[in-house]
């Protein structure tokens, strides 16, 4: 790990209240009235031009929605959202959607040069072949830059904004969009459903390897502006797909909801490994402010020997609800979730996964870290089932939590369920705290507090950190530093 | 270079350390020997500047500067170094990054240049080639699941890595058989020179065979109860601590 030392300097950089990526762009936004009716429906299904069909799938989801409650099971406490007071559609007045980046507004650019987006693009046209990330970023609801699309054309990989998919390639939309996440699965997809503005769509065609990493970077920008994302990604037979996405968010003193839905469909034979940096504003140390994030993602092993791996490590948001989770359909298929949940201040994480074993022979393998630190509290919640046909079935679960301090609090809620004899599951667990002797160690080699810290966490979470691809894992790990500044001493 | 005067210490409102002084010389080899619950350890820790001890009265001075106030990575920079009779396990952190961690910070610290990885790998392939250490055993996780002989010799191999100026050696023998015994004290003798000093606590007169003390010093009750040569340990050998324990009483 030789990013250690560049990680402290970089803990030392920062103030604690002055988040990072706290910065507003000024750029003209053209937002709809607050509140969420069937106007604002149809408004955002217009504004996308969308087909009649898609109009009456929100409608029908909007509809669906009003009759729903939310949750309530979870491990957060936060005061009621009025729903009536949000935005629920934003946008940078400057559409059409420019084609190149020369064409995009140089404010919105300077956003993501101070975020260290790597838009590629200029050394590609530079001759510059550096490892190859094609970036769909998205500045609040609409995509403004994609990039590398013309290399991925070539491989047949189809790469862009959903509004896009739904004009360009409405028959794969169509088939595939809401049959992993149904329209009524929970409040908030069902929300999503309704009022989903933007997110990216990615279809691999069979036997098809994706030439690169996929990314999207997403960002809140406009002031209370619920941040609705949709992402369908699609492995057709024999493919492979890695997909990044990292998300910043600047400092708000209003509390921002974000409700996000992904759904990844693999076939038979084919990967997706999905892997996410999540690092929103977390709130002051009071707890003032922050994301809250109530976030849907699923996997579909719906091919047989087909493969889907989450991995994801959160550092933000102030209330997080999050359980990637995979559906093992296909026989011999394999599900993973590896992930990392880093809770300071006065943060609330819910987060956990669910494998669901429907296949003979298929297989999980269970990976969570949880770090809480200050007044934080962190749960993992997490479901392993073998339906009755699923002989074999085999999962492995780890979940670790570390407490640093003694005023946060971690919780394991493991739900083990198994209708067939042949399965076999294993769960492990610990809670560990960073011991005042392991402390001195360190320091009496040299090793100031804030050092020793981060050395003794980025071990704890090395197993996870080794699942991300290289960029990611750097970038990580500086996160995870940054996110316990203040933690110790 | 080491003097300690008057020194008090507590933990938990248990007075420990009762007015101990001490002096250690530059290139001296220092023996601290002593009953169980006499505050050898405490000592070390209080050097070394452990929290959780209360310092009443009294001071530690390092070439004259007085370090209580420092905090344990400052004085580690400074020059201290622990070698610690229970190395602790650190999950997941491969030696050598911790290796080079520690080195750096303390060359920060002193405001000198990072090693390059080059010089790094150098030193420590070097180091541990000297003590017996294979070369796998630094890519694991720091001290999990080394031996008891394995993690002596890894602080040893830390101790020659760092340069102190003032080492100890907290019951370094302990949990040690002969052979390892061997290679430790090795390890030790090799690092004496003129301008570094070392404190040696331990229990049995065995590890002073190995690496021959200047000075012995007998503790008991929290406080130092008798000086002379190295031929006060072979006395303590044979008479056991017995008069010590009631003469401080």
């Amino acid at each position: 790990m030789p990013a250690v030392q560049e990680t402290v300097e970089q803990v030392r950089a920062i103030d604690v209240d002055q988040y990072k990526y706290g910065f507003e762009t000024d750029v003209e936004m053209d937002v709809a009235p607050k509140g969420l009716n069937e106007d604002i429906v149809r408004l955002i299904s217009s504004k996308k031009g969308e087909p009649a069909w898609m109009t009456e799938w929100r409608l029908d989801a909007f509809r669906r929605w009003q009759t729903m409650r939310e949750p309530t099971w979870a491990r957060v406490d936060y005061p009621a959202i009025d729903f009536n007071d949000i935005h629920y559609y934003a946008a940078p007045k400057n559409n059409p959607a420019p084609k190149s980046l020369d064409e995009v507004d140089p404010a919105i650019l300077d956003t993501y040069k101070k975020l260290g987006i790597p838009l590629r693009e200029q050394e590609i046209l530079a001759g510059v072949q550096t490892s190859k990330v094609a970036v769909d970023a998205v500045f609040d609801s609409v995509s403004v830059v994609t990039t590398f699309k013309e290399e991925l054309a070539k491989a047949g990989v189809i790469f862009c904004s959903i509004s896009e998919a739904m004009r360009e390639h409405p028959e794969l939309v169509r088939k595939y969009l809401g049959t992993v996440v149904p329209v009524t699965d929970n409040f908030y997809a069902t929300m999503n459903s309704a009022v989903f503005t933007d997110g990216s769509f990615v279809y691999v065609p069979k036997g098809v390897r994706c030439p690169m990493e996929l990314s999207t970077y997403f960002r809140i920008n406009e002031k209370n502006t619920g941040q609705f994302e949709r992402t369908l990604i699609i492995a057709d037979e024999g493919s492979y797909v890695s997909y990044l996405e990292g998300c910043t968010a600047p400092q708000r003193d209003e509390n921002q909801l974000h409700a996000a839905v992904v759904e990844l469909i693999a076939l038979d034979d084919a990967e997706i490994k999905y892997s996410t940096v999540q690092n929103w504003y977390p709130g002051d140390s009071e707890g003032k402010g922050g994301i809250y994030n109530f976030v849907t993602k699923r996997g579909d092993c719906r091919g047989k020997n087909s493969k889907i791996s989450w991995t994801q490590v959160e550092t933000g948001s102030s209330i997080t609800w999050k359980y990637p989770s995979c559906i093992l359909r296909g026989d011999g298929s394999r599900g993973e979730f590896y992930s990392i949940a880093v809770s300071n201040g006065r943060q609330q994480v819910d987060s956990g996964t669910k494998m669901i074993h429907l296949g003979k022979n298929t297989t999980s393998r269970i990976i969570a870290k949880g770090i809480s630190a200050g007044r934080s509290n962190s749960t993992y919640r997490g479901l392993v089932s073998a339906h009755r046909k699923a002989t074999n079935a085999r999962n492995f679960t780890n979940c670790d939590s570390l407490l640093i301090g003694n005023k946060c609090g971690a919780h394991t809620v493991p739900y083990i369920e198994s209708k067939n004899a042949t399965a076999v599951f294993e769960h492990e667990a610990t809670t560990s705290k960073i011991s005042e002797e392991q402390m001195f160690y360190c320091m009496q080699r040299g090793l100031s507090a804030e050092e020793a810290t981060a050395l003794i966490v980025n071990g704890f979470v090395k197993d996870v950190l080794q699942q991300l691809p290289m960029e990611f894992a750097v970038e990580a790990q500086k996160l995870i530093s940054i996110s316990l500044e203040g933690s110790v001493g | 270079m080491l003097e300690i005067r008057n020194l008090h210490v507590q933990i938990e409102d248990k007075k420990i350390l009762n007015g101990l002084n001490l002096t250690v010389h530059k290139g001296e080899v220092a023996a601290i020997m002593g009953p169980n619950g006499s505050g050898k350890s405490t000592l070390s820790y209080v050097i070394a500047g452990k929290e959780d001890y209360e310092v009443l009265d009294g001071e530690i001075l390092l070439d004259g500067e007085n370090i209580l106030e420092m905090e344990a990575d400052a004085r580690a920079a400074a020059g201290v170094f622990l070698a610690f009779q229970y190395p602790l396990e650190i999950p997941g952190v491969a030696t050598m990054t911790f290796l080079k961690a520690a080195m750096n910070a303390q060359r920060k610290a002193r405001g000198e240049e990072e090693l390059a990885t080059t010089d790094f790998m150098k030193r420590v392939r070097a180091g541990a080639e000297k003590l017996g250490i294979p070369q796998d055993m630094l890519k694991r996780g720091l001290n999990v699941g080394f031996s008891g002989g394995e993690k002596k010799r890894m602080e040893i191999l830390q101790m020659a890595l760092l340069e102190p100026r003032f080492c100890i050696l907290d019951e370094t023998d302990s949990g040690l058989d002969i052979d390892a015994l061997k290679v430790v004290s090795d390890g030790v003798n090799a690092l004496r020179s003129p301008d570094r000093a070392f404190l040696v606590i331990t229990h049995y007169q065995r590890l002073l065979n190995y690496i021959v003390p200047d000075t012995v010093h007998v503790m008991a009750h929290g406080k130092v109860v008798k000086s002379g040569g190295k031929e006060l340990a072979l006395e303590l050998e044979a008479n056991g601590y017995a008069d010590y324990k009631t003469l401080a009483a």
